[in-house]
């Protein structure tokens, strides 16, 4: 017993040693949600949380992070040097902070832009990054899917500065509410590596909600036939105030563009509903999308892979199942 | 003309439904099929590609690996490289080979081969990582361009159409580079039975880390790999109306 007191005594002590630096991202507009998953993630490393903003824009982020509960400090780096937020720029500007203040851990967002930044950091500070952390055991011991999903592994990091990008899907969201972190503004002087230009961006405009924080996906796969038929999927999702999400083989057919991937190399959703429609379920899609509390497959084969990890499976035609269900709704 | 550095893994194929091992310690590997990690058999297309087009001269493919990564290394030949570097790590040594080492490796090869251009997959199917090519070009201190569904190479530079959450986006990067290859970049050609001869004639060097003054010593502890859990068995239910007011009960819609 007494043993136990002393060992919870030291490990509190060891972890107000721990401090950790949170990349922030936004869009120069508003902050993006990842980021406020990646908060609670951060917080639960157990030390301070000091939040970096750097864009061209970063007063609209900057504003709804000093609301956040729990924050130290947010470090607000504003230059046009992070137009297009182009990940050399960017790890450039995570180093110098680094180097000033020797944070024990670095996280962001498993996003595309956590993705390209987080590792290039890493291999700078010469340690290994852990990539798309879904649990956080200790300050040093995280869990991570492998195998698209199909294998659970736990690690223990053993490099003195942590680098984690996590998992958006696996931490809830922190609040924007009752916070007052403090804003400071950083220079960036020195973030100018003119290695890397951007030109332009290209994105997917909808009405719906953003597909990897929706809480109902209707998700469409190679059973819909054409990008046309997929107009039967916006319906029901309309319905249902739901994303659109799509199978690998439907982008590949070219019925929707690839951000709708949900997948092992798309994006991971967990919704509180996910709608698998004309989807058989290979194991790369699963892997993005069965940490969803229920899933319902609507598949005319009964043998569908899908099927198996369904709640509910309803075996019929797409084409007749699904405005049935629009039109009930 | 450029000469172009792809890296290559051999990887479980990505058909295979692993299996962990009973003592947790890793997925069961041995006996079971494997084959080129399927984004570097996309890396290995644009870098022919760019032969063919006449923009590459050279092509050299890397794996870092047990013996058995020769075979990617023979596909990879058979595909268009012109030649093979095999980097042999195997043992516990290799059970805990991260992208870290494989970067230093690479970047160590890329200047060593003069590449101005190194292309590896986006990530390996088997740890999921998504780190390589962003570490390569960390240490050499070179752009990166990740997640490529398309490359336009220009004289000092190249023009990148990259895959991001929300749609795409276009990067130029200055040369040297690293680039990732995403899944849309192309469709990979299967190797024909006259390519996969020749490319028996092909040579594969073989070096270690420590030629390369690469130190592999572990980063990680593997403390255990597990079975994801388990879904509970759902239910078929017979029509529309019965599967509205299943959703309705649980209080979804």
């Amino acid at each position: 017993m007494f043993s136990r007191h002393v060992a919870l005594r030291f490990t509190g002590q060891f972890q107000r040693f721990q401090s950790t630096l949170l990349i922030a991202e936004h869009n120069n507009e508003t902050l993006l949600p990842i980021t406020q998953n990646a908060i609670t993630a951060a917080k639960k490393l157990g030390g301070d949380v000091t939040v970096l903003v750097c864009g061209t824009k970063c007063g609209p982020a900057a504003e709804q992070l000093s609301k956040a509960e729990g924050l130290s400090k947010i470090l607000v780096a504003e230059s046009d040097v992070f137009k297009g937020f182009v990940a050399e720029n960017v790890s450039a500007l995570v180093l110098e902070t680094q180097n000033k203040f020797k944070f024990t851990h670095i996280v962001a967002g498993a996003s595309s832009f956590g993705k390209s930044v987080l590792p290039r950091v890493a291999a700078k500070l010469d340690v290994s990054p852990v990539s798309d952390v879904i649990g956080i055991k200790s300050p040093d011991t995280f869990v991570r899917s492998i195998y698209a999903g199909n294998a659970i592994q736990t690690l223990q990091a053993t490099d003195t500065v942590k680098v984690l990008s996590v998992r958006g899907t696996s931490f809830e969201q922190a609040k924007l509410e009752a916070g007052s972190a403090t804003i400071e503004k950083i220079t960036s002087d020195s973030c100018n590596t003119q290695l890397t230009t951007f030109i332009s961006q290209e994105l997917s405009k909808s009405d719906r909600p953003e597909l990897t924080s929706a809480k109902v996906v209707v998700s469409g796969g190679r059973g819909l036939k054409s990008g046309d038929n997929f107009k039967l999927l916006y319906d029901l999702a309309d319905k249902l105030n739901a994303a659109v999400g799509a199978s690998r083989a439907a982008v590949d057919a070219g019925y929707v563009p690839n951000d709708l991937q949900v997948g092992q190399t798309g994006k991971i959703v967990a919704p509180e509903l996910y709608i698998a429609v004309g989807i058989s379920g290979a194991i790369q899609h699963l892997a993005g999308m069965k940490d969803s509390k229920t899933i319902v497959a609507i598949n005319k084969d009964p043998e569908a892979p899908i099927f198996q990890v369904a709640d509910y499976g309803l075996v019929a035609d797409l084409f007749k199942a699904v405005p049935e269900m629009t039109s009930k709704l | 003309m450029a000469r172009v550095l792809v890296g290559v893994k051999r990887v479980i194929d990505y058909a295979v439904k692993i299996r962990v091992k009973p003592d947790k310690t890793g997925v069961v590997t041995d006996g079971v099929k494997h084959s080129m990690n399927p984004f570097d058999e996309i890396a290995v297309e644009e870098a022919v590609r760019m032969k063919e087009k006449k923009i590459a001269s050279e092509i050299i493919a890397v794996s870092c690996g047990p013996a058995q990564s020769q075979e990617v290394l023979r596909t990879a030949l058979a595909m268009g490289v012109d030649k093979g570097i095999h980097v042999e790590i195997s043992g516990p040594e290799y059970e805990t080979l991260q992208p870290i080492h494989v970067s230093k490796i690479l970047a160590k090869l890329a200047e060593q081969e003069k590449a101005d251009m190194v292309i590896v997959g986006k990530q390996a199917i088997d740890d999921d990582c998504n780190q390589t090519a962003q570490m390569i070009a960390g240490c050499l201190d070179w752009p990166q361009a990740t997640f490529a569904s398309k490359i336009e190479k220009g004289d000092k530079e190249i023009t990148v159409t990259r895959e991001v959450d929300g749609g795409l986006e276009v990067i130029k990067c200055k040369l040297p580079a690293v680039i990732s290859a995403d899944l849309r970049l192309n469709e990979p050609r299967y190797a024909t039975l006259p390519n996969i001869m020749k490319a028996k004639k092909k040579p594969i060097q073989k070096l270690t880390p420590k030629d390369l003054g690469v130190d592999t010593t572990p980063r990680i502890k593997i403390v255990s790999v597990e079975d994801p859990p388990t879904r509970q068995a759902g239910q078929i239910v017979p029509d529309v109306d019965t599967l509205i007011s299943k959703l309705k009960e649980k209080g979804h819609i």
